[in-house]
């Protein structure tokens, strides 16, 4: 198993907001909106260097969507931010026909996604927005795994023509992707090679899928781990090469297992490859408050769940 | 003036037998409000707005048009066609397959002259407020226009969006209600009463004017006066008055032809009262 250490801890919305402000600085066309979260999106440094290029829209989130889809006839690239529930469930119509159905160049981010969002409860806890979000068509969904990912996939989809939804989230979790790494959308990363199962994760899931894959290495078993970052356009090529070395599949996300990372590798799976899955996810059910830690527990999305999930499917291959 | 009255009123009655008979050939889609609107769209296209017909998306340094209400697209589409937007025959392919002339406007299909797929109501105002942020960026002084059926104020979005321009100054936007007092189920004041718009619209900030939008001198005038009043501060708002189903003596101020084609026989009575001016596509 390849060593992943790291030197410090961040949490992803400041790698967006450090994304943002770096896109700022690169295109000019770059503006960014803001449903009365600034703090908690991290947009500080945008709005100190580039005030004309922020709008406060106040908590009128379906009016942000529509001001987005506007702002990209002229030539301006919006980012908006807000919680994920608000940039999703709460606006699925605007987002829908002003900026999926109407093709336009809205980069919707979303921090506190799901259930390590903590304390506030399920009301605040999204985890239904992937399978919202990829069921649009043109929509791109990218869920990175660390502050590093999380700003270079800002400024990825910055160069990207079209509708994206970036996911983010709160907690302060390991920074072990490079600094300098080049993202790329649709394109899998591969954490570490293995033979006997293949563990794909998204989010905060990839790193406690390392922290399973050493658990499995020290019971023999040799997993590769690959980070799906972009569940849409999904790196099907990626998956089905691993899947045939290894024949099984655990597929892990902080999301309903409905609709999710999971149901989109079964989908392609089951129309190319028949392969056993197990799915480490939220099992269909809303969130509750309780910190981070506790809930990544008690929903079962710990790297213990992950170990049980790959024992389990491969027993399964028979 | 690049038009006398006179020939503006021809082009609307151009306009309302296209409409007519749009919806006639479908046995589908909005004839009501089209009609209504028919004088403003007129008004607009062919008088007011500084356009270019050879469609860009951008549409840099040109004033620009949102429908919010999207259903009355036979008007709209039949005003894009007659002011060369695309080859008026194109009309006879509304709502059928393998249309640009979807039953609501849509960009999905590149039909040029539309920016934004509208529809699913109360949304056309925030993307005419986004449109026009991104003028002000751009130091692009020409203007952008919004129409809003009054039954659409009761989606919230919409006063989202009333709050939000008078607060951030968004003075190149002239939004127009069309306040026809009917809609789907009934007269407004039924359904679900709009109040007293002027004072709700003037207390949210704007900058109300009021007109005849079935009066073609009328709406010139209320147009050209609401373009005299942006870039001094506040967004303007033009409560324009209409009867759904102008200019055909049986549907005329009702409810009922919001969203029913005429048959036959009705169409044909229709279309005895309105001159063909420019020749039907």
């Amino acid at each position: 198993m390849k060593k992943y250490t790291y030197t410090d801890k961040k949490d992803t919305r400041s790698g967006f907001g450090a994304g943002l402000h770096e896109a700022g600085k690169r295109n000019e066309n770059v503006v960014a909106l803001c449903a009365d979260l600034v703090g908690s999106l991290k947009m500080d440094a945008f709005i100190k260097d580039f005030p004309e290029r922020f709008f406060q829209i106040g908590i009128a989130e379906a009016n942000m969507m529509g001001i987005a889809a506007g702002l990209t006839i002229g030539g301006k690239i919006p980012f908006t931010g807000t919680f994920a529930n608000f940039s999703t469930g709460r606006v699925y119509d605007q987002i829908r026909q002003s900026i999926a159905y109407s093709g336009k160049n809205v980069k919707i981010c979303a921090s506190h996604a799901g259930l390590t969002l903590g304390e506030d409860g399920a009301t605040h806890q999204i985890l239904e927005d992937i399978g919202l979000m990829k069921m649009l068509p043109g929509m791109t969904v990218i869920n990175p795994c660390d502050y590093n990912q999380t700003k270079a996939a800002t400024l990825a989809i910055m160069e990207h023509e079209g509708p994206v939804y970036l996911r983010f989230g709160r907690p302060v979790i390991p920074v072990f992707t490079p600094e300098d790494q080049k993202f790329e959308i649709g394109k899998a990363w591969m954490v570490n090679e293995g033979k006997d199962v293949t563990i794909v994760a998204t989010g905060h899931m990839v790193w406690r899928a390392i922290q399973a894959g050493e658990e499995l290495e020290k019971l023999g078993i040799d997993a590769e781990i690959i980070n799906i970052h972009t569940i849409k356009p999904l790196d099907e090529e990626a998956i089905l090469k691993s899947v045939q070395k290894t024949g099984c599949i655990v597929t892990c996300e902080e999301h309903n297992k409905l609709g999710g990372l999971g149901e989109s590798v079964a989908r392609f799976l089951t129309t190319t490859y028949l392969a056993p899955q197990e799915f480490v996810a939220v099992n269909d059910s809303f969130g509750e408050s309780a910190t981070p830690d506790q809930l990544m527990t008690k929903y079962k999305l710990d790297p213990s769940d992950i170990v049980a999930a790959a024992q389990k499917v491969i027993a399964r291959k028979g | 003036m690049k038009h006398t009255i006179s020939e503006l009123e021809d082009i609307a009655s151009q306009v309302r037998r296209d409409i007519l008979r749009m919806v006639h050939a479908v046995q589908s889609g909005h004839p009501g409000a089209s009609l209504g609107c028919a004088d403003f769209f007129t008004a607009l296209y062919f008088e007011v707005l500084n356009h270019n017909p050879e469609f860009d998306m951008d549409g840099k340094n040109e004033d620009l048009f949102f429908l919010s209400n999207g259903h009355i697209s036979p008007v709209w589409y039949s005003v894009l066609a007659r002011a060369g937007y695309f080859e008026v025959s194109e009309l006879s392919t509304f709502r059928k397959l393998d249309s640009r002339l979807q039953g609501h406007p849509t960009t999905h299909e590149h039909l040029p002259g539309v920016r934004i797929a509208s529809g699913s109501l109360g949304q056309g105002l925030s993307v005419a407020i986004g449109a026009a942020l991104a003028k002000k960026i751009n130091g692009d002084h020409s203007l952008v226009y919004a129409l809003l059926g009054d039954g659409e104020l009761q989606e919230g979005q919409n006063w989202e969006a009333f709050m939000f321009a008078p607060h951030n100054k968004v003075d190149n936007v002239i939004a127009t209600i069309d306040y026809n007092g009917q809609q789907i189920d009934g007269p407004t004041e039924k359904v679900l009463s709009l109040e007293n718009l002027q004072a709700k619209f003037e207390a949210f900030g704007w900058h109300v004017i009021t007109s005849d939008g079935n009066d073609m001198e009328g709406i010139v005038k209320a147009l050209h006066y609401a373009k005299s009043l942006t870039g001094k501060g506040k967004p303007i708002l033009n409560l324009m008055s209409t009867q759904m189903g102008y200019g055909v003596d049986f549907m005329v101020g009702t409810h009922k032809w919001h969203g029913s084609a005429p048959n036959d026989a009705q169409l044909e009575s229709a279309l005895s009262q309105i001159k063909e001016t420019a020749g039907d596509y």
